[in-house]
């Protein structure tokens, strides 16, 4: 196999753990800190690419879009949060589970109705829409350079948001030890708004990103919920490290395994065969991981707070 | 038992009884058919509260066992039908038609993977035990996609439904009377269990497994135990499933198909078996009359379960028998158990 | 007990509720009229397809002044949310409870195995405004069943003549890992003379295609041929574009990646592909001008290959309705009604073959940008009354 197509495969499953990231980082830290199951996080995911599809088309600025996703994402989470959610966080999982759920649904259905059932355009910007030889000899979209970026420079942000701030501070506080910051006069129930806003600004902002890539449909949502779900479970529920770990890994599982499976079956089957045992195993080689994952390590690969 | 809730068993049982005969006397002998779709989702989704309501496995894989009990059916009725060897297995056998061996081979087979999957999920808890049991439903769902001998994604027709003997399964309400006495025998089963020894430590559990555990209970092998019971009484509902839709397909097992019975659960009241029954019929119906009605019906249906969440504690089956709930600690949705062990 | 007699009510409430409900779904039937059920998918993932048949069908009944063949028609549409049981369920409730004359609306392959031998075997007619599985054209054919769209395998196969015909020889090939994704690629090679470059399985609802992107590119083909329906199609496109391969190595696909829903949400990226269909919003015959404008008319866009079967499939059931006379009672005749086929097809040329599948043309289609952006050119002609690879398995 050539080296070149090797490293290129590589970046693909970066950038794909990078936007993993971006929906992992947010659902760690609600689930982390307010004990939420949050199945709607998709949603707010779907909010983002349909908001920032809609403005870009509008402004025809594509910067605009994307603020204005983090925007209605953030606003949507937080409203989502005052009016339901917060009455769910000493609630058995299962409760939120189910109401969670209800919310999918119905985020489902009023976006169809505004937006009507037909996937929305938002076009790559004009300056990302080159492609850039960073490996010698491969042409790689600008765009997907971009999105790795933007996800590296979140990841920092992040970090240096929890370790240096006071919101940070009262972030870990608030996770480890609810009682005695709120014993304090912390008023914890904005804490906890302001934490569901960040988070869903992330998935406003890993839809916004996702607009030009992928189809901005009713039920996007779904698609990354699932693989978000694996990501922390694997890193582990509350660790933005775990998050960061786990979405890389399960990038590049999942590229290496569409990538190479079927080439690597063929050495010793014939290629009929190879391409569809190749193409089912790959498609299942993330929640085989999990699964080896969680048998070696229940907790996940870092447990973020106590045990 | 209080009184109340005997009523309520006693009108619930009469109308399941006599639906058939209600459903020809109102001139709707359809109902029936109805019906007995919901008696299997319920079949289902009392064997998902055994463990989720008793024992505090909160399993989102349980359309895997459905699926997979729907698939033991229709792979043997497949090869039957067509007269063809079953090449997966070792020898000559070209399957049955026979609900004697289809059956409790689906209970067999479902059991197994049950104790497998079971075997390994079980060492986590929690949300990552919520995760786990989706990650084998959806390599089985991945699986049974991809897997072209019996129809992949297309799925599988059931070009004859089960043989009972001295039944006719094509009549509706032959059918619903078979399913009837599956579910309430079902019924039966989990309520001996639950009240039994083995329930108590099942009960346990889910309240402070720790303590059991330090008390020298094996409660790994009991979970583990109650796992493989509910995976086999999923099985059974699949299996009765192929045969209510004369089809198998992954769609079966596709996680919001897994949810789909969680809800059922939840919304009939977790922890009291029959709730489940009522929360089949509840959600079943929903999707039936709301979907006649309009197209946005998701747009009714997605508050309603939020609604209920919030509102609506016990579910329906708690809302029905009232105040007495206490009575039985394992009845109460407590919002604190498991809590400790999930978050950590 | 006050809470009780409250909870009574309650639960007696609901059932009323829950019962007319059910009354409602189906209002009685006056004699001499024709009852047609459409199950179809209006909700979820795919809704689009489900609503432009729907939209379709009932242009058709609105031009018709709401009489199919001159019977009153009541058209029964329920929502299927791409769920088997789900069609499976409402089937039953149609043929059982409501006893409708015709059913059609379904989009789905999988739903249509499921759903439509139950129907045929109850000797209802079920007409197809959309998938044409292979087992229901050749051995499984059935008198009851009409195909008004195609069979699954012909617009592939259009493809690989048309492809072989512009003289390419290595061609990668790519399709969803499930039985219609291989029926496509096997209906491809059927026709395509030259080497496969590389055969590729990918995902069902695959997001992200970097990975296939970069191992096409490194296999160096002449074109690739895909098959991803829905929003996979729409991913990859947009994918393939940004990574700078539309010029250098064309695309070639079957319509149902390019239908005018879809192109709208790709953009200028999907320029200068190429795909199959049997329909294009700009065929040049009587009816489908006429068609196009009602449409556009009536819903504000250009109709989809979708919405033209819709269409189609009312207007095949109203010259049949009308040549046995509003008396569909009579199987054998209203059957051979059908099978004639005698209406004007907003595709042209159209008749049904032995197995009740189309006989028809299939053409090729660019994408251009014209004045209302994004849409599809007719560029020529493959097939001319072509019908299908499993006619012959047919015993009928």
């Amino acid at each position: 196999m050539p080296l070149a197509l090797f490293l290129e495969q590589t970046l693909n499953g970066l950038q794909q753990g990078v936007m993993l990231f971006l929906m992992a980082a947010g659902l760690t830290l609600i689930f982390g800190i307010m004990h939420l199951i949050n199945l709607a996080h998709g949603s707010l995911y779907m909010v983002g690419a349909y908001v920032a599809a809609t403005v870009t088309s509008l402004t025809g600025n594509f910067l605009l879009g994307v603020l204005a996703a983090l925007g209605a994402a953030g606003a949507t989470g937080m409203l989502v949060e005052l009016l339901a959610l917060r009455r769910l966080y000493g609630r058995d999982h299962l409760d939120q589970v189910l109401a969670t759920f209800g919310i999918i649904l119905t985020f489902n259905e009023i976006t169809k109705i505004l937006w009507g059932p037909q996937a929305l355009f938002l076009s790559t910007p004009e300056v990302l829409s080159s492609t850039v030889e960073v490996i010698p000899g491969v042409p790689y979209p600008a765009y997907r350079l971009f999105v790795i970026i933007v996800g590296l420079a979140v990841c920092f942000f992040l970090r240096h948001l929890i370790i240096n701030t006071r919101l940070g501070m009262l972030i870990r506080a608030g996770a480890t030890h609810r009682e005695m910051v709120n014993a304090l006069g912390v008023n914890i129930d904005r804490l906890f708004t302001i934490v569901f806003g960040i988070g869903a600004m992330l998935a406003g902002l890993a839809g916004a990103m996702a607009g030009p890539m992928l189809a901005i449909e009713v039920g996007m949502g779904e698609n990354i919920l699932i693989l978000t779900f694996v990501v922390i479970i694997i890193g582990g529920i509350g660790s933005i490290r775990g998050a960061l770990i786990g979405a890389i890994l399960v990038g590049m599982v999942d590229t290496y395994g569409r990538a190479f499976l079927p080439l690597i079956m063929r050495s010793f089957m014939e290629p009929s065969a190879a391409d569809t045992v190749g193409a089912s195993v790959s498609s299942v080689a993330i929640y085989v991981l999990m699964a080896v994952v969680l048998i070696w390590r229940p907790r996940g690969l870092f447990q973020a707070y106590g045990g | 038992m209080t009184q109340r809730r005997l009523m309520v068993h006693g009108i619930g049982l009469g109308i399941l009884m006599f639906l058939p005969l209600l459903a020809a006397a109102a001139g709707e002998p359809f109902l029936t058919n109805i019906a007995s779709r919901v008696l299997v989702y319920a079949l289902a989704a009392v064997s998902l509260d055994l463990i989720m309501g008793y024992g505090g496995m909160v399993s989102f894989g349980h359309g895997a066992f459905f699926g997979l009990g729907a698939y033991v059916v229709g792979i043997l009725a497949h090869h039957s039908f067509n007269g063809t060897v079953i090449g997966f297995l070792p020898g000559e056998w070209q399957g049955t038609a026979s609900a004697l061996v289809q059956w409790p081979l689906a209970i067999l087979v479902t059991g197994l993977f049950a104790v497998i999957i079971g075997a390994l999920s079980l060492r986590t808890t929690g949300v990552y035990f919520i995760m786990i049991t989706l990650a084998f439903a959806q390599m089985l769902y991945f699986f049974m996609t991809s897997l072209p001998t019996y129809g992949g994604d297309d799925g599988l027709n059931l070009w004859e439904r089960s043989q009972v003997p001295a039944v006719d399964m094509y009549d509706d309400n032959q059918f619903y009377y078979v399913t009837l006495a599956l579910l309430l025998a079902f019924l039966y089963l989990a309520h001996r269990v639950v009240n039994s020894q083995f329930g108590m430590v099942l009960k346990g559990c889910k309240q402070n497994e720790t303590r059991l555990q330090a008390l020298g209970v094996p409660t790994y092998r009991y979970k583990l135990v109650a796992f493989a019971i509910s995976g086999a009484g999923a099985g059974l509902a699949g299996a009765l499933a192929a045969n209510h839709t004369e089809f198998v397909g992954p769609g079966l097992m596709h996680w919001t198909r897994s949810g789909e019975i969680m809800i059922m659960v939840i919304l009939g009241g977790m922890g009291t078996l029959y709730g489940s029954v009522l929360g089949a019929f509840t959600l079943l119906m929903m999707e039936e009359v709301l979907s006649s009605y309009t197209e946005h019906w998701m747009l009714i249906l997605g508050p309603f379960l939020v609604i209920v969440v919030l509102y609506a504690r016990g579910g329906i089956y708690g809302w029905l028998v009232g105040d007495e709930m206490d009575e039985e600690p394992a009845e109460r949705a407590d919002g604190r158990t498991g809590g400790g062990a999930d978050d950590g | 007990m006050k809470t009780i007699r409250m909870k009574i009510i309650t639960v007696a409430a609901v059932v009323a509720v829950v019962y007319a409900g059910w009354m409602a779904m189906s209002s009685s039937a006056n004699a001499g009229s024709l009852k047609i059920g459409m199950i179809t998918t209006l909700s979820g993932g795919g809704a689009s397809l489900g609503i432009d048949i729907r939209d379709g069908f009932e242009l058709a009944l609105k031009q018709k002044g709401g009489k199919l063949g001159g019977a009153t028609t009541e058209l029964q549409i329920v929502d299927d949310a791409r769920k088997v049981e789900n069609a499976k369920q409402i089937a039953t409730r149609m043929i059982k409870k409501d006893n409708v004359d015709v059913i059609t609306g379904i989009v789905w392959s999988n739903l249509a195995m499921a759903v439509v031998p139950s129907v045929t075997k109850a000797d209802k007619i079920y007409i197809s405004p959309n998938a044409g599985p292979s087992a229901l054209a050749g051995k499984g054919c059935n008198k009851n069943y009409f195909n008004v769209a195609w069979q699954n395998d012909n617009l592939h196969e259009a493809m690989g003549q048309y492809v072989s015909d512009e003289g390419y020889k290595n061609v990668y090939i790519m399709a969803p890992n499930y039985p219609a994704g291989k029926d496509a690629l096997s209906g491809f090679k059927r026709y395509y003379k030259g080497t496969v470059a590389g055969e590729v399985y990918t995902k069902l609802g695959q997001t992200d295609y970097a990975a296939e992107i970069a191992n096409l590119r490194a296999a160096a083909p002449d074109a690739v041929f895909f098959f991803l329906p829905g929003g996979m199609g729409i991913n990859f496109m947009k994918q393939y574009s940004q990574a700078g391969l539309t010029t250098d190595i064309p695309l070639y696909g079957p319509a149902f990646s390019f239908d005018e829903g879809i192109l709208k949400a790709v953009g200028d990226a999907a320029i200068g592909m190429f795909n199959t269909s049997q329909y294009s919003h700009d065929l040049d015959n009587v009816a489908n001008i006429a068609f196009v404008a009602a449409f556009k008319e009536a819903y504000g866009r250009k109709p989809s290959l979708y919405a033209s079967q819709g269409y189609d499939a009312a207007l095949l059931i109203d010259s049949a309705v009308t040549s046995v006379g509003g008396n569909v009672s009579d199987g054998d005749a209203f059957r051979a009604a059908l099978k004639a086929a005698d209406f004007d097809s907003v595709r042209g040329a159209f008749k049904f073959g032995s197995n009740q599948h189309p006989v028809q043309d299939i053409y090729v289609r660019e994408v251009v940008k014209d004045g209302d952006g994004v849409t599809n050119k007719l560029v020529g002609k493959v097939f001319t009354n072509h019908s299908d690879a499993y006619a012959s398995e047919c015993a009928m």
